[in-house]
């Protein structure tokens, strides 16, 4: 168990940096995901936290203490890897016990731990068999017995579902969390699935391009998202942005107008937008309905069917596309010409720099 | 579309013929070490005869012999562990810990084997004179495990390249040191490719010649300078000297064999795979 | 909160000590034999007459480019170099399309193929002199007499071209070594498109499989020609250079005034000469063909 903070991170590689002084504190017995597009730097992260990355600039401190110039093995962290890296020369129980091999734990002690650890996992019956003879399942499970055995302060897993197949994953991530409950240890969960972190974590930090975006429960990140790259993000299908124009502001109420006539009132933000101008306003598909009266025009390009669900995905006048949520039994088909309504008290706004425009 | 079986079978006899002709010196050497000394230089060359063991025999009863077998043995022995000792760590370093000089240093090294051996023969050979290393297997030692290090440090590169770098981090993960590193994971993982080099590296030192010829006469003397000292044509005593070479070059020839798949990578300095 | 030290240096303090040992022991076998060969070329030093060194300067380097003996072993280093280059990568060649199309039998005509390789370059060489191209009970004797034509004596006769044959066969297994994997990693699908589009055999050699075993021909040409520019085995066996220089190459050259005419002298600058001269070659080979060992990942 413990608390993982990081302060002012920064990662250079040569002159080009990549990680932008990241801060962020991990709380004891949570379970954080990392998210982000590839190349946002989440594994590179995970790998200072590890230590198997230099830091160039900042501090990594587990439990309060700073770590970032002592060696991986004497952090007391474990980690699973993406590819599981397990010794293709080892058996399975092999594979789990070396590091308490290395550290001199008696024999006796380590087949104890070991079959502890396999149980939990459900794969005693694997123990003597070699990594080439087991499916991608078994050997996640191998890859999580490992770090177990280890009893680590914190376990850190870089995108360790990602070579599963779908259903497995499904099954897989359901079994994770029970772990995590179970063993009631600090985990630190990369991906680049925003479903996987939703779904897992206590809490997300989403990455962009070497720095936080956001840090928060998953549904904070849903409901208020800070800027339109999480907005973005999270959330599947994405967001739909509109450009709109601030056409008249008060203390209590803005203007928004659309192309096609459209226009809408929604509550101010905290902090006035001098001045009026372009901004950008996000609504989520689930939000927009259909509306013979409503004030988007749009053609039907593809329609989506999920069964309860079915997604719309029009085109409006202006070429803009976008999404909406509608029930599983629609009629709708490609071609037809709709209109769509928007709930304003569900809009986000975003201003220029992409940053969201908090409502009172 | 498949072949005709005329094709077919011309190819397989044309195949068949190259293989034989390429083949066929070493065979008719082989042939030649059962035969006796009379009929080893009968003209026309017999093909069929009644074979015998006594060229194997006296051979082997020669102590000579043995012992230039012995020093072939020790040399590309000794060289090639001297050698695997050099290179081992250095292939790590660079394999695992690459820097902007990693690909500068790999050609370097493998430029020094264009410094043709014959432009340094002077130095070395005074060198060895003082340093007292005429004539002694060490002496022999060093300069054939100079000779093969470029390319063994280029084929363990290439090996050691292969191991995916993440198994490596789980071990540093599970607290192991370098040293551990290395002999519990990277070594064992490795062993096939380790092998195919040292099989290499003895192959070309047993048949290295220019420094054997030179450094040596007497007690050092390897299976290379004893078969050259048979330049002179005495036919009488052809059979056994078919025996003797046959002898020398049977344990190289299955080497070769075993390992040519994996050779091709140190061969050709890892730039064909 | 301050920076941590870059963690580049601890990186390097690893590795140092591990690449050390071999680049210590390269540099010095590139470095003081080399520095004591330029040294003693500029001596007067005949280890016949020990004690009576002087300083020649240059005097060696002219005696040696003005001696005919050099020039003649320039010309027949070329010429092995060449001749055996071209033998070995055409029947190398040959051989490697021959060994991979299927046939019954084919794994072992590869080994047959491949074997002279591993001999010893002295046994190679005592194989051809004796049972081959002895005049008197070698096997091509026997055929020439056979055929009327009577006895040859070829390393009277060819000295240079018999050392040629002798290469060439030891040689062009390497070639079949490195060209014929490179050959089947020919993706299959690809002669299988050719095919369809109506290419024939000799079409298909020339236009799919040639240009696929460019770079490998490349890499067998550096290396045979680093290891042909100092042949020396199979001449000290079988001509040992004669009759008269007609087989000498460079090497031979050199090793016969340092340990036959113990002019160390004149054979350091024939030693510079050879590393000079390796080193054109190196370089005009790298440009010309250096693409394909520059490919390092």
């Amino acid at each position: 168990m413990a608390t993982v903070e990081l302060r002012n991170v920064r990662k250079r590689f040569g002159a080009h940096e990549v990680i932008h002084g990241v801060d962020l504190r991990i709380e004891d017995r949570e379970f954080v995901a990392f998210v982000g597009p590839s190349g946002s730097g989440k594994s590179t992260l995970l790998r200072m936290i590890a230590g198997l990355e230099s830091v160039s600039e900042g501090e990594v401190l587990i439990d309060g203490a700073a770590v970032q110039d002592v060696a991986p093995a004497r952090r007391g962290l474990a980690m699973v890897f993406q590819s599981y890296a397990l010794y293709p020369h080892m058996t399975v129980a092999e594979n789990m016990s070396f590091a308490l091999r290395l550290a001199g734990v008696p024999a006796e002690e380590r087949n104890r731990k070991v079959l502890a650890a396999a149980r939990t996992l459900g794969m005693e019956l694997l123990l003597e068999r070699k990594p080439r003879e087991l499916s991608g399942g078994q050997l996640q499970r191998v890859a999580l017995g490992r770090a177990m055995v280890r009893q680590p302060k914190a376990f850190l897993l870089d995108e360790p579902l990602s070579n599963l197949d779908a259903s497995l994953q499904a099954q897989m991530r359901l079994e994770l969390v029970r772990l995590h409950r179970e063993l009631d240890t600090t985990m630190i969960y990369v991906t680049h699935d925003q479903v996987e972190a939703m779904t897992m974590a206590n809490r997300i930090v989403v990455l962009n391009d070497g720095r936080v975006e956001q840090l928060g429960t998953p549904l904070e990140l849903y409901q208020h998202p800070a800027s339109i790259f999480v907005a973005g993000f999270i959330g599947a299908p994405r967001m739909n942005f509109l450009e709109v124009e601030v056409t008249s502001e008060t203390d209590e109420c803005l203007a928004l107008a659309y192309s096609q006539g459209a226009v809408w009132k929604v509550r101010a933000p905290r902090e006035p937008i001098d001045g009026g101008g372009r901004i950008k306003l996000g609504i989520r598909p689930e939000h927009v309905a259909l509306d013979e009266n409503g004030e988007l025009r749009g053609e039907i390009d593809a329609v989506e069917h999920l069964g309860p669900r079915a997604y719309l995905h029009a085109r409006l006048a202006d070429g803009t596309p976008l999404v909406v949520q509608t029930g599983g039994d629609t009629g709708v088909r490609e071609g037809d010409r709709l209109a769509f309504r928007l709930r304003t008290d569900a809009a986000h706004l975003f201003d220029g720099d992409g940053r969201a425009l908090r409502r009172q | 579309m498949r072949p005709k079986w005329q094709a077919r079978a011309a190819l397989a006899m044309v195949g068949w013929l190259a293989a034989l002709a390429m083949f066929f010196p070493i065979l008719w050497m082989v042939l030649t070490s059962f035969k006796t000394e009379i009929a080893a230089v009968a003209t026309p060359p017999v093909v069929f005869f009644k074979p015998t063991l006594e060229n194997y025999r006296a051979v082997l009863e020669r102590a000579d012999y043995l012992a230039f077998a012995r020093n072939s043995v020790a040399v590309s022995l000794g060289s090639t562990l001297l050698a695997l000792a050099l290179a081992i760590p250095a292939a790590y370093s660079m394999a695992f810990f690459p820097s902007r000089r990693t690909k500068d240093i790999l050609l370097w090294m493998l430029s020094t084997k264009m410094l043709p051996a014959v432009g340094v023969l002077v130095p070395i050979y005074l060198l060895w004179r003082s340093l007292g290393l005429l004539d002694t297997i060490a002496g022999l030692i060093v300069m054939d495990s100079i000779s093969v290090l470029p390319l063994v440090v280029w084929m363990l590169f290439s090996f050691f390249r292969e191991v995916p770098p993440e198994i490596l981090e789980a071990s540093r993960m599970d607290g192991a040191s370098q040293r551990e590193e290395m002999t519990h994971i990277l070594l064992p993982l490795c062993t096939p490719g380790i092998a195919a080099t040292a099989l290499l590296s003895m192959i070309l030192c047993w048949n290295e010649a220019f420094w054997s010829l030179n450094l040596t006469t007497v007690r050092a003397a390897t299976l290379t300078v004893f078969t050259a000292s048979f330049s002179s044509p005495e036919g009488l005593f052809w059979a056994k000297l078919s025996a003797a070479s046959t002898l020398a070059i049977a344990p190289i020839l299955i080497f070769g064999w075993m390992s040519q798949r994996q050779l091709v990578r140190g061969l050709s300095f890892g730039a064909v795979k | 909160m301050t920076g941590t030290k870059p963690a580049r240096q601890k990186r390097s303090f690893r590795t140092v000590p591990l690449l050390a040992p071999s680049i210590f022991v390269l540099f010095l076998w590139m470095v003081v034999p080399l520095a004591m060969t330029l040294w003693f070329s500029a001596e007067n030093y005949n280890l016949l007459s020990p004690g009576k060194n002087s300083f020649a300067g240059l005097g060696n380097y002219r005696d040696l480019l003005t001696s005919r003996a050099l020039w003649i072993a320039m010309g027949n280093t070329l010429f092995l170099v060449g001749a055996v280059l071209v033998i070995t990568l055409v029947f190398g060649t040959l051989l490697s399309v021959l060994l991979d199309s299927e046939f019954p039998g084919r794994g072992i005509c590869r080994l047959l193929v491949v074997a002279p390789f591993f001999v010893m370059p002295t046994v190679s060489a005592l194989i051809w002199k004796n049972m081959f191209m002895n005049p008197v009970f070698g096997v091509f004797a026997w055929i020439t007499r056979s055929l009327g034509i009577g006895t040859i004596d070829f390393f009277s006769s060819m000295p240079l071209l018999a050392i040629v044959v002798i290469v060439a066969w030891e040689w062009t297994p390497f070639a079949v070594l490195i060209l014929l994997p490179a050959l089947q990693s020919l993706n299959r699908e690809q002669k299988e498109a050719a095919r369809l589009d109506g290419a024939g055999p000799i079409a298909l050699f020339y236009h799919i499989e040639l240009p696929h075993l460019r770079r490998p021909m490349a890499v067998v040409a550096m290396i045979e020609v680093i290891f042909f520019l100092s042949l020396f085995a199979e001449i000290y066996v079988t001509t040992g250079g004669g009759p008269g220089l007609a087989s000498t190459n460079l090497a031979f050259l050199i090793f016969r005034d340092a340990l036959l005419g113990w002019d160390v002298g004149r054979a350091s600058a024939g030693g510079v000469f050879a590393i000079i001269l390796a080193n054109i070659v190196a370089l005009f080979l790298m440009r010309v063909v250096g693409r394909g060992l520059e490919d390092m990942r």
